[in-house]
């Protein structure tokens, strides 16, 4: 049970010359959610984004440092970074579902894996919708464009889009802060559903929100990870000063 | 009562009170001025494009009443000299055009244009004047599809390579070189093809005449590919970010994110593109008449000679007589080149351009 998923050390990560991430060491729980606070522009978004390998797609980027995901360096030569995103799937701020119809979203990951027969889609399909809990809202109107759904539907489709391709680790890019209050308690039931079969990581301004979903959490401050410990600690007993300062929103 | 000061010190702002008065509207002339002078020049362009509109059109009129000018008209021909690939001699003329044609017009010879207008022969300049836009149409056609068979793909492979594969630094290197074509002028495109690509290609391919429909495709085609590829690039560039990246989130591979999701997403951009790029190859008249051997044949085979439409006006037009039937025609082929290209632009200004936009506003 408390295996941990992911290891990273002593990462480190430079856009271009400036230091965006310091001598980053932590363990993720496995089948737990980890939530990560801090001011904007702390790099925890770049934090999370190392972690399925996404900042590959800026220019410009050194990463030094190692990041283990079930024992293996990602960052290793010989990582074949599209299976890798297939284990270590991410879930964006804005929800970013495709212009095609829900059914086809939520087939996009299997069909680029091959898969063609309907019946299988089809089976997948209704079971990433279910466990996304938003297969209710949408069984009736499957063939209807994504696009047509509320903010909060599309994210929980974006949910299902990534849950389709069997992921263990789901990454969390303040998956609610662009919805409203009842979406986002929608998203925050649904992680809490989620973390019995998966290890979910999860970017997170609203600190309420952290202390409401998480099991661990890490805050980051100027590229430094400051602290990391289990929530109900952090937010009644905190380690370090700034953690205290930040958490009782005397800054950030 | 609500005053409005502006200033530190009171005394500043009383002095200013006085020149704050916004109840009464003020006359600003230079304001005034630039404006109208600005609404002026905007509508002069317009004003401009429409009546070259109604010129084109208003020249091309005659031919569907001139049964009245005939006699006159065909005097006027007789002393013409004699031009372009299907010409003979003026002389001769007579019993040539009695083999060539087996059409129906033969045996009762009319001035009536129009019933020639759709004939297999164009023959301005004979005793006989046949005005078979047909043989100009198909020609016209044939290159148009040879351009764009041969651009498009080309233009467009080359746009998701720097849109989607190439690393930055490629990318800003192809992207101006490309559109640097664009502003090759035409008439060295064509002198190119003249000289060059159709001896090359007559060598490769061995057909019978040297400059032909395929050798005038292509080097139209060359000229559209700026376009095309321009457009696409565009097109594909502006799919959002957020579908990459979902994609590659999934574990799609770059080949596959760039195939099934950022390709389709720019489908209408990308038919924006070909279809404006159609427009450009149609109206393209200086590499048709170097390029394409002006013959006008109705034919289908790629390596026959060509005449395009624009091209023949292009030719011909510096020596009509004025207000002659030929000279009608030549304004009819133009509004024809004029609403076929105004048709294929607006198409792609409204039609695909708002499918692009009802595509990404959806989301919001």
């Amino acid at each position: 049970m408390n295996d941990f998923k992911v290891k990273v050390k002593d990462l480190s990560l430079w856009y271009g010359t400036s230091r965006a991430l310091k001598n980053i060491s932590m363990d993720i729980p496995e089948k737990k959610v980890t939530a990560f606070i801090g001011p904007s522009g702390c790099g925890k978004s770049t934090f999370l984004r190392t972690l399925n390998r996404m900042n590959d797609l800026i220019d410009n980027v050194t990463i030094k440092g190692e990041v283990y995901v079930d024992n293996i360096n990602i960052y290793d030569k010989n990582i074949d970074v599209v299976n890798l995103r297939k284990k270590v799937g991410m879930i964006f701020q804005k929800s970013n579902p495709f212009a095609k119809s829900v059914y086809d979203n939520i087939a996009f990951g299997p069909r680029i894996n091959g898969i063609s027969q309907k019946s299988i889609l089809d089976e997948i399909v209704e079971r990433s919708l279910k466990q996304a809990a938003i297969w209710d809202e949408v069984k009736d109107r499957l063939f209807n464009s994504a696009l047509s759904l509320s903010g909060g539907q599309q994210q929980r489709i974006c949910i299902a889009r990534s849950l389709a391709v069997n992921p263990e680790i789901i990454l969390m890019d303040e998956p609610a802060s662009a919805l409203d209050p009842i979406s986002t308690s929608k998203i925050e039931e649904l992680i809490h559903e989620l973390k019995k079969e998966y290890t979910i990581i999860i970017v997170t301004h609203n600190m309420q929100q952290a202390a409401r979903t998480s099991d661990m959490t890490a805050f980051f401050y100027m590229g430094d990870l400051v602290e990391m410990n289990r929530t109900e600690l952090i937010f009644s007993n905190p380690a370090k000063k700034q953690t205290e300062d930040y958490i009782s929103g005397r800054f950030g | 009562m609500l005053k409005y000061t502006i200033g530190f010190n009171k005394r500043k702002s009383e002095a200013q009170e006085k020149l704050v008065v916004f109840n009464q509207k003020k006359f600003r002339f230079s304001d005034w001025f630039a404006e109208k002078a600005i609404k002026g020049v905007a509508f002069l362009s317009i004003a401009v494009v429409i009546l070259i509109f109604i010129f084109v059109f208003r020249e091309a009129f005659p031919i569907f009443r001139m049964d009245k000018a005939s006699t006159a008209t065909n005097t006027e021909v007789l002393v013409q000299e004699s031009y372009g690939g299907a010409e003979t001699e003026t002389g001769s003329s007579p019993v040539e055009d009695k083999q060539v044609d087996n059409s129906t017009v033969t045996a009762t010879p009319t001035d009536r244009p129009s019933t020639t207008l759709l004939s297999n022969t164009w023959m301005p300049v004979s005793d006989n004047p046949r005005y078979g836009i047909w043989p100009l149409f198909l020609g016209t056609m044939k290159v148009t599809l040879i351009a764009l068979l041969f651009a498009a793909p080309l233009s467009i492979l080359a746009a998701i390579y720097t849109a989607m594969f190439a690393k930055p630094r490629i990318r800003e290197i192809i992207k101006p070189v490309i559109e640097l074509l664009a502003g090759f002028p035409s008439v060295v495109i064509g002198f190119f093809a003249l000289m060059v690509m159709a001896t090359v290609f007559q060598e490769m391919f061995g057909y019978a005449s040297r400059l032909n429909g395929f050798v005038g495709g292509i080097a139209m085609g060359l000229a559209a590919i700026p376009i095309i590829y321009t457009l696409t690039e565009d097109a594909l560039t502006a799919v959002p970010k957020t579908y990459t990246e979902a994609s590659l989130g999934l574990g799609a591979s770059r080949r596959q994110t760039a195939f099934s999701v950022v390709l389709p997403a720019a489908v209408p951009g990308i038919f924006a593109a070909i279809v404006l790029g159609i427009g450009r190859i149609f109206g393209e008249t200086m590499i048709a008449l170097m390029a394409t051997g002006n013959a006008a044949m109705s034919s289908i085979n790629p390596f026959d000679s060509v005449r395009t439409l624009s091209a023949t006006i292009g030719a011909e037009m510096a020596e009509v007589v004025f207000g002659d039937t030929h000279y009608s025609v030549l304004f009819f082929i133009g509004s024809l080149l004029f609403i076929f290209t105004f048709a294929l632009n607006a198409l792609a200004e409204f039609y695909f351009k708002n499918m692009v936009i009802r595509r990404y506003q959806a989301k919001k």
